[in-house]
């Protein structure tokens, strides 16, 4: 038991720098821009993040770097794709490129270098209760950060009246313009509000659960996080869903490690990405118009359920991500 | 709230669609705006409400100018415009809608808004529950939101632009004791319409556009004659009683036009054959299409826009598959077919917008020709251009071979569009084709439909029009309001008639089985 | 999915000749600048590494050979990714189908060992193509039938081609005895494409690409088939109306990119690495994306751009042993010329 819930509590731990990316994407694209530089700021912003820590001994200067990286490369996509029309795809995906080279080239000389580290910090009578407290109440400030993003997020989208304009924002923008919405101003604040994000996340490696620095050091991390949003239908709670899973996979395949020494450790780091793929397969696959023509063939009592089950499952994505807006 | 219009003007490139508009319109009335189609009533209504600036002129509210250079700053100084589309976010419930960017000294909190919601409804007679998606109200439903929202903040002045296309009768009659209301507890009230009996029914006074100008002395109160407005509209002379007198370019005058033989037209057979047809285009619906369309004979849609031509259209080129009922081409059953079928079958389809559907902008002319090259692997460069110069010859068109089209004016791109049509096409489905060009280009586009015509060729048309409609077709089909006139020989309609039709005077006595409605 | 936007980059047309060589020459600047800057900050002396990048290739021949050996299967790539590119397509799946086509084109060369060595070198090419062509098809199929955007489909093939290369090398194709996981177990020489003299380079290698590469410009620039494919990617709607079977062009134009990328997946099999390694596309088709993105798919831009960018990383090789730097200061310099491009570009109002 007391295994179950250390292995539980990693996997809550692990997960942590995926929420900060996929909650800050989600909020990007929700608002309509894609962002699809997350790998390489990502890896920038831990890089950053860890030498700004490192040189100044502090934590909160390293974590303020990440995030001001993040924000950096997110203005770049933005000046470029909505100020100047490039498109949002090729601009995110060079970025992606030029910031993981950025960080190898930059990082070189804090490679394998030790650094502060994000300290545990129990939660003082909390993490003595039975259950939740080892697997809640015993993690770190950012863990518990983590924790409490995702309401927040989830509360900020549904439950305020900027969550419904930002929603508007990617659905249909020509209804904000029509209320005088300033449309691109908005849409540049919630791209960097994501960037930010983004640029914790990638501290949340250097910085916490993967101390240090090295080449690659979130191993493609950022690709699975835009592949999460989707999975998650764009969705706070399901796309957190996404990161626990994808988490708990990860973690499925360290324990397999030690159970199966003779394949090396390369087939279980990429084990988990391959996973998660297959399962967005599927998930579209039963989203797609041609199991909707199945489903009708159900049997009446299953057919509803079953319907609303895919329809859950497949949700759209915001009308218009990644389209340029144009006046009406 | 007064709002009144000084000498507004508004140019796109050569088109002066509002050309020095004066008008007053006062508190606490419905105003009717008539006009045929690009008359210019929806630009000017989008300059009142923000969506477009004006080139000259000034509008005021309440005796004080104002700039509204966006839709926000419109709202707030009181004008709010309903669209034909309602404009909502499709994802959200009603409530959503109403809260979403809405100002927070008129919705404060969720809980109000919901009453707010709640008793605004209720008081205009309207039925909305706060929690309905948007996705489950019909159109009339999401106009209703739209006005509550509107009034919820703050607007003293309503704008509705068509607002009875799309909506049932008795929707339409619940939105006609609504806004008598608002009316009545002083709200300005612009409606725009090209239906006459809407226009009787409740506006206290009407103006009415014509190619962007006031006609005659500007407002006039309600009611007025029937037959002064529809001259108002479309321009009537001494003559407009008389059918046959009706000068029609597409025939020569010395023979009777009701007996000119066209070649093909009783010995083919005919061009499209439709029996019982239902489809859908996103809102609309035609049910119980009847149809018979002869070759070698030109068929204009009249109508205003969006009350089912495009539907026609769209299935007439097998863009559009019909959901009951048989469609039979030259004879054939096209059951399933697509429209690539359906080109190799001989329908062309000339859009609208060119730029977007017809034509690619950055290829040349000969690239263009090339693609329309029958067979071989390599492009045939010198075919392609010799081609391509034979069209710029014959249809007189102001390119080069290697110009890219997007550089064509529009007139040159739509002869452009005609040249590249196959000999042996037998039926042209034409979306407005002389929509945006000039009286000589347009006046060269119809000499070459005619001459397909004469050729055996069937030419179906939609156009904002009635000119074109009167000048150029042999039978016209009349869409009002959700229902479809049937075939009517050109012959017996004079411009008077058609005007009326359009207008929905007497639809009854033309009316075809078949209906188009929103769903 | 993610709608399709519309600024994907195409062949572009009426371009005025001067305006884009000023785009260009503002690209080239500004990436400089950008560069140097990083370099400063890492107290690695600009002039030296720049010498490294853009002269380091020259200064022996194995190094030259390296460059040409790089400089193949990145052109190869290229040269598939301009068809895509001209149907309106961003193919992020290249490097899957890299992969894959590696991984095919070693079928051959383990079933049939005696056979002579033209013979397998033929098949090892067919079945790379056959293997590449179909990883792409699965793209193809994603998107016109679930409707599954082409970027994520790609991605997430990427990631799946890896694992099955991974699978492979560390799995039933394992060197035996030795429990490694760098590889397979390596071709013998005989199987190897023939070198020229004692230099690692096969000429084969060149040869393929720059035939392959005057194909390409042959399909896209005179035949039918190419100039419908470019009717497709600017306007697929009026390519429908003029009769073009746009889905089978976007289809088709995938297969090729596919089978070309495979046919350099089995170059880094054959002539490169002689075994089959788990990252075997080496990041070519990312660097063959950017490549694509900066000349907009101008075939005729690919052989210049595509040798530049691997003088760069050839020569960046040696930043490390001389200058202490990392060579990843190269995939700087690339980035940054698309950037800075792309910024150009908007800045010009071009799109």
């Amino acid at each position: 038991m007391e295994q179950i819930l250390i292995t539980l509590a990693a996997v809550l731990a692990t997960a942590a720098p995926l929420i900060f990316a996929t909650m800050g994407e989600t909020i990007s694209e929700r608002a309509g821009v894609v962002n699809l530089s997350l790998d390489g700021s990502m890896l920038l912003a831990a890089m950053a993040g860890f030498a700004v820590a490192r040189v100044s001994g502090s934590l909160a200067l390293g974590f303020a770097a990440a995030a001001l990286v993040g924000c950096l490369v997110a203005l770049i996509l933005g000046v470029l794709s909505l100020s100047l029309g490039q498109s949002q795809t090729a601009v995110g995906f060079v970025l992606a490129l030029l910031c993981t080279d950025l960080s190898s080239f930059l990082g070189t000389p804090y490679v394998r270098k030790p650094g502060p580290a994000v300290p545990h910090a129990p939660l003082p009578g909390l993490s003595d209760i039975p259950i939740l407290g080892p697997l809640l109440f015993s993690h770190d400030m950012l863990i518990y950060a983590s924790f409490l993003l995702l309401p927040t997020v989830w509360w900020f989208l549904y439950h305020t009246r900027a969550g419904l304009v930002l929603r508007a924002l990617g659905e249909r923008p020509q209804t904000a313009y029509a209320r005088g919405v300033p449309v691109i101003r908005l849409r540049y604040l919630y791209l960097l509000i994501g960037g930010a994000l983004v640029g914790i996340a990638g501290a949340a490696y250097s910085l916490d659960l993967k101390q240090g620095w090295s080449y690659r050091h979130t191993f493609g991390t950022g690709w699975i996080a835009l592949a999460i949003v989707i999975f998650g239908g764009w969705h706070p709670w399901r796309v957190a869903i996404g990161c626990y899973l994808f988490a708990a996979l990860q973690s499925l395949a360290s324990r397999s490690q030690s159970v199966l020494p003779s394949i090396p450790t390369q087939v279980f780091q990429v084990a988990p990405f391959v996973l998660m793929i297959v399962v967005l397969a599927l998930i579209n696959l039963l989203a797609s118009p041609g199991t909707a023509h199945r489903l009708a063939t159900l049997p009446k009592p299953l057919r509803r359920p079953a319907e609303r089950f895919v329809g859950w499952l497949a949700t759209p994505a915001p009308a218009a991500l990644g389209q340029p807006f144009q006046r009406p | 709230m007064e709002v009144s219009v000084h000498n507004l003007t508004k140019t796109f490139g050569t088109l002066r669609a509002n050309d020095r508009i004066s008008l007053h319109f006062a508190g606490g009335q419905i105003h009717g705006v008539l006009g045929e189609n690009g008359a210019g009533k929806s630009t000017l209504m989008k300059l009142l409400s923000g969506f477009l600036r004006p080139d000259g002129g000034e509008i005021l509210l309440d005796s004080t100018p104002v700039a509204l250079g966006e839709p926000g700053a419109a709202l707030r100084a009181g004008v709010g415009m309903v669209h034909q589309e309602p404009l909502d976010v499709p994802g959200f419930s009603a409530l959503e809608n109403l809260l979403c960017a809405a100002p927070r000294w008129a919705l404060p909190t969720r809980i109000e808004a919901r009453n707010t919601l709640i008793v605004l409804a209720g008081r205009l007679g309207f039925s909305i529950a706060p929690d309905d998606p948007i996705s489950a109200l019909t159109v009339g439903q999401r106009q209703q939101l739209e006005i509550i929202r509107l009034l919820a903040c703050g607007a003293r002045t309503l704008i509705l632009d068509e607002p009875t296309t799309g909506i049932s009768a008795a929707q339409a009659r619940s939105l006609f004791a609504a806004l008598r209301r608002l009316a009545a507890e002083g709200n300005t009230v612009l409606f725009v319409s090209h239906k006459l009996d809407e226009v009787a029914a409740i506006c206290n006074t009407v103006s009415v556009l014509r190619a962007g100008q006031v006609v005659g002395e500007g407002q006039v109160p309600m009611p007025q004659p029937q037959e002064r407005l529809l001259n108002m509209m479309f321009g009537g002379g001494a003559d407009h009683t008389n059918p046959v007198e009706t000068p029609r370019r597409g025939v020569s005058t010395t023979t009777n036009p009701v007996e000119t033989p066209r070649r093909g037209v009783s010995t083919t057979v005919p061009a499209w054959q439709i029996e019982g047809i239902s489809a859908r285009d996103g809102n609309m619906v035609l049910a119980g299409l009847d149809l018979s369309i002869p070759a070698g004979a030109v068929v204009g849609l009249a109508g205003l826009e969006g009350s089912g031509q495009q539907i026609l259209l769209r299935l007439l080129c097998g863009q559009l598959r019909p959901s009951a009922g048989q469609l039979r081409l030259a004879g054939v059953d096209m059951a399933g077919a697509t429209s690539a079928t359906f080109r190799q079958g001989g329908v062309e389809y000339l859009p609208a917008d060119r730029l977007v559907k017809g034509l690619v902008g950055p290829l040349t002319l000969a690239e263009h020709f090339a693609l329309l090259q029958p067979g071989g692997a390599i492009i045939n460069r010198h075919g392609a251009e010799v081609k391509a110069r034979a069209a710029i010859t014959g249809y007189n068109i102001k390119a080069t071979p290697d110009s890219p089209i997007l550089s064509l004016s529009g007139g040159n791109q739509q002869r452009a569009m005609l040249a590249m049509i196959p000999d042996n096409t037998r039926a042209l489905v034409c979306e407005q084709p002389t929509r945006g060009l000039d009286v000589a280009s347009a006046r060269a586009i119809w000499g070459r439909l005619m001459a397909r015509r004469d050729a055996g060729c069937a030419v179906v048309f939609a156009t904002a029009d009635l000119d074109e409609i009167l000048d150029y077709s042999d039978y016209v089909l009349v869409f009002f309001a959700g229902r479809v006139s049937q075939m009517l020989p050109r012959a017996e309609l004079s411009a008077y008639r058609l005007a009326e039709l359009i207008g929905g005077v007497g639809f009854d006595a033309v009316n075809g089985r078949a209906k188009a409605n929103p769903q | 999915m993610i709608a399709h936007d519309q600024a994907t980059p195409t062949i572009s047309e009426g371009h005025t000749r001067r305006s884009a060589l000023l785009i260009a020459a503002l690209a080239l600047v500004g990436a400089l600048i950008f560069t140097s800057l990083v370099l400063l900050s890492s107290n690695v002396p600009p002039l030296a590494a720049y010498n490294l990048i853009f002269l380091g290739t020259f200064s022996t021949p194995t190094r030259i050979s390296d460059m040409v050996m790089l400089a193949s299967p990145l052109l190869l790539c290229s040269c598939g990714l301009t068809l895509t590119f001209a149907a309106g397509l961003y193919n992020l799946g290249i490097e899957g189908q890299m992969a894959l086509g590696a991984v095919a084109a070693m079928i051959p060369l383990r079933l049939l060992p005696n056979l002579p060595p033209p013979l397998l070198w033929v098949l090892a090419f067919a079945c790379g193509a056959a293997g590449g062509a179909m990883w792409a098809l699965l793209v193809a199929g994603l998107r016109i039938r679930l409707q599954v955007n082409e970027i994520f489909a790609g991605l997430g093939l990427n990631f799946l081609a890896s694992g099955i290369a991974l699978y492979l090398v560390l799995g039933p194709w394992r060197r035996i005895g030795r429990a490694s996981s760098s590889g397979t177990e390596p071709l013998p020489t005989d199987v190897w494409l023939p070198t020229f003299g004692t230099l690692r380079v096969a000429p084969a290698a060149p040869v393929i690409a720059l035939i392959i590469l005057v194909l390409i410009w042959f399909a896209v620039t005179r035949t039918r088939w190419g100039l419908e494919l470019r009717a497709v990617g600017l306007n697929p709607q009026a390519a429908g109306r003029m009769g073009i079977p746009a889905t089978r062009r976007l289809a088709e134009s995938l297969a090729a990119c596919g089978a070309l990328a495979g046919i350099a997946g089995a170059i880094q099999v054959l002539a490169v690495f002689h075994q089959l390694i788990p990252s075997i596309s080496s990041g070519i088709g990312l660097l063959a994306l950017l490549v694509v993105l900066l000349i907009q798919a101008n075939p005729a831009w690919v052989l210049p751009i595509a040798a530049a960018f691997a003088i760069f990383t050839t020569g960046s090789l040696q930043m490390s042993v001389a200058l202490g730097a990392d060579s990843s200061i190269a995939g700087v310099l690339q980035g940054a010329l698309v950037l800075f491009a792309l910024l150009a570009r908007g800045l010009s109002g071009r799109r």
